[in-house]
């Protein structure tokens, strides 16, 4: 009997070739522009689609595979976490505001970034490209599914999160990520790809994930850690595909590097805009901290972003303009993010706090520049008004930027103690923008940016209040009606944190998990 | 001079992946953090099949890396036998 000789298998190079490659036909009774409606009007030109390469090359069977084996380790954990009382091992009730904020501001994000590529890679006329876009729709479904099962936990317990998706398309600060992910959504595919592909994934995902994750595990938080890392074995290829992305574009043809400067430019300012969440999210809301987001700042930005920019100079790609003024608002951002959430948190689904004498003084080693001269005596005078029992809830509206749709409370480029205005008129309106750069995205598309929906316009419009409530009644609380039709409990989802269930909970419970009553 | 990383989760299957990347890079640095090992190295990072083969003692293929890849840095390039990350400029 003859020794069937094994076959040598192909090499990864070949095995990506064969199954990526050659998987198109020519349409012969439909013109290439009718099936692919969207490629031309960006400007964008391509030459040759099969000089798109995955650097992983992984093919689809490969993909499964990995993808299986990454599921099963997460679900076995999370399984874990769950019969072990795993919420009660996190360092203090705290953090699990940390765990609200990603659950109803980044989850959804998850969701329609499925959509994004599921829509982008349909758009593209190569198959390269479309069976990265493939997988990549298939990951972010995923995360918006580990991050709700993991997170469905900590709703049984805590409050807030028990309808993240409703509050994600309504609660004022969540149109921050909403709008960004939309803005990218309804862009054309090539700008998506720059937008999220590169621009987010590339130069600012590091900023969201590592440190989030870092935390969630200093914090006690086995659940959080275990989707995150799950999600970032998938970023880390998202990421490597954006480079390919913008490489690919720019090695096309030499037209096309203006409109993609023009589109780093304005998406590398867009995210880091929605990043002031996790910013705050950094230096006040992890009891135990990782870096501050100064620091995370330097290293996955200023130190790596600097490399890429570098390496992409031979293109005649330079460094976005609006990293100078980063720069400058590096040692303030978190500060005054945190002040407004402080003073918001009667209309949000979360609690915040005053730090304490230790973590103001961490804060004052990891903001020697900032932090003593501008924001511990605004913390110290809130912090007394509050053991007074004057603790402040602001219940006015705050104006808001047009593009990126955060409370106009940014200081002026190098001036820490004044406001930046800038406004534009359009047709018979005026417009007001945070900074520059939201002012410079909204001249270059004026047509989009007028069609925001703002929830401060919303609610003064009256379409942010329960069907049936009548704003001309007499005693009409527009507070409480907001928040009902947020579908929050005014006094158990918002609020201080020093008054919370949710703190009083946690303490009960973590005493029962340690003594016998 | 640009640095290049890769993170990976601390575990037991990254434990000798890290020792192998150390071996090929005598010049990276091992930052560990919580939960995650970050290693740096200037300009170029090799991750060689034949090394983590030696000391995990069994056939390894480089795609089950994705499997505890946190981030990572530079530009790609993947074969059978080896993973680079490097920076042109």
């Amino acid at each position: 009997m003859d020794m069937q000789a094994a076959k040598k298998k192909l090499g990864l190079k070949e095995r990506y070739a064969v199954m990526t490659r050659g998987l198109d036909w020519t349409p012969s009774y439909q013109k290439m522009e009718d099936i692919y409606p969207y490629v031309a009007y960006e400007g964008i030109k391509i030459h040759d689609w099969d000089k798109w390469e995955d650097p992983f090359r992984l093919t689809m069977d490969a993909y499964w595979k990995y993808q299986a084996e990454k599921e099963r380790k997460l679900y076995a954990i999370i399984d874990a976490f769950n019969q072990n009382n795993g919420h009660l091992n996190v360092t203090d009730a705290r953090y699990i505001n940390a765990v609200k904020l990603f659950i109803s501001g980044i989850s959804p994000l998850e969701y329609v970034a499925h959509r994004g590529f599921a829509h982008a890679g349909r758009a593209f006329p190569g198959p390269g490209p479309r069976v990265a876009c493939l997988m990549q729709s298939i990951d972010e479904i995923r995360h918006a599914q580990t991050q709700v099962h993991s997170i469905s936990n900590y709703n049984k317990y805590y409050n807030g999160m028990h309808d993240f998706h409703h509050a994600h398309d309504r609660v004022w600060f969540l149109s921050v990520p909403k709008s960004f992910f939309d803005d990218a959504l309804t862009a054309g595919p090539f700008e998506f790809m720059v937008a999220i592909g590169f621009s987010f994934e590339y130069v600012l995902t590091n900023l969201l994930f590592v440190p989030f994750v870092s935390g969630a595990a200093y914090n006690g938080d086995m659940g959080t850690m275990t989707f995150g890392f799950s999600a970032q074995s998938d970023e880390a290829r998202h990421m490597t595909l954006g480079l390919e992305v913008i490489k690919f574009i720019l090695e096309q043809d030499p037209a096309n590097v203006p409109i993609v400067q023009r589109w780093i430019d304005k998406w590398t300012w867009r995210g880091y805009r929605v990043l002031t969440l996790v910013a705050m999210m950094m230096d006040y809301m992890l009891p135990k901290r990782t870096m501050s987001w100064k620091e995370a700042w330097e290293i996955y930005f200023e130190e790596n972003g600097g490399a890429l920019f570098k390496d992409l100079a031979r293109y005649g790609i330079t460094m976005p303009k609006c990293a100078g003024q980063i720069a400058l608002e590096k040692d303030h951002l978190s500060h005054q993010a945190w002040s407004t959430f402080y003073n918001y948190a009667a209309a949000a689904n979360f609690h915040t706090w005053m730090p304490d004498d230790d973590e103001m003084k961490w804060l004052a080693s990891k903001y020697p520049d900032s932090f003593d001269k501008l924001y511990r005596p605004r913390y110290r005078f809130w912090r007394e008004q509050a053991a007074k029992g004057n603790r402040f809830y602001s219940k006015t509206l705050p104006m808001l930027c047009q593009v990126c749709q955060i409370p106009m409370v940014f200081t002026e480029p190098g001036e820490p103690t004044k406001t930046c205005y800038r406004e534009v008129d359009y047709r018979d309106d005026k417009y007001h923008f945070c900074s520059d750069h939201c002012k410079k995205i909204f001249e270059d598309e004026p047509e989009k940016y007028t069609q925001a929906w703002l929830p401060v316009h919303q609610i003064y419009q009256g379409n942010c209040f329960p069907e049936g409530s009548d704003p001309t009644a007499e005693g009409f609380d527009p507070l409480a009606e907001v928040l009902k039709f947020y579908n929050l409990e005014h006094g158990r989802d918002n609020l201080d944190f020093e008054i919370s269930e949710d703190r009083k909970n946690f303490a009960e419970w973590r005493g029962q998990a340690t003594r016998n009553i | 001079m640009s640095t290049v990383f890769i993170a990976l989760q601390t575990n037991e299957e990254t434990r000798q992946v890290i020792e192998a990347i150390v071996q090929d890079n005598p010049d990276a640095v091992v930052n560990e953090q919580p939960a995650m090992v970050k290693i740096d190295a200037q300009d170029r990072l090799v991750i060689r099949r034949e090394t983590i083969e030696e000391l995990i003692g069994r056939p390894f293929d480089l795609q089950e890396l994705q499997v505890n890849l946190i981030t990572m840095t530079g530009n790609l390039d993947q074969t059978d036998d080896e993973m680079v990350l490097y920076w042109n400029a």
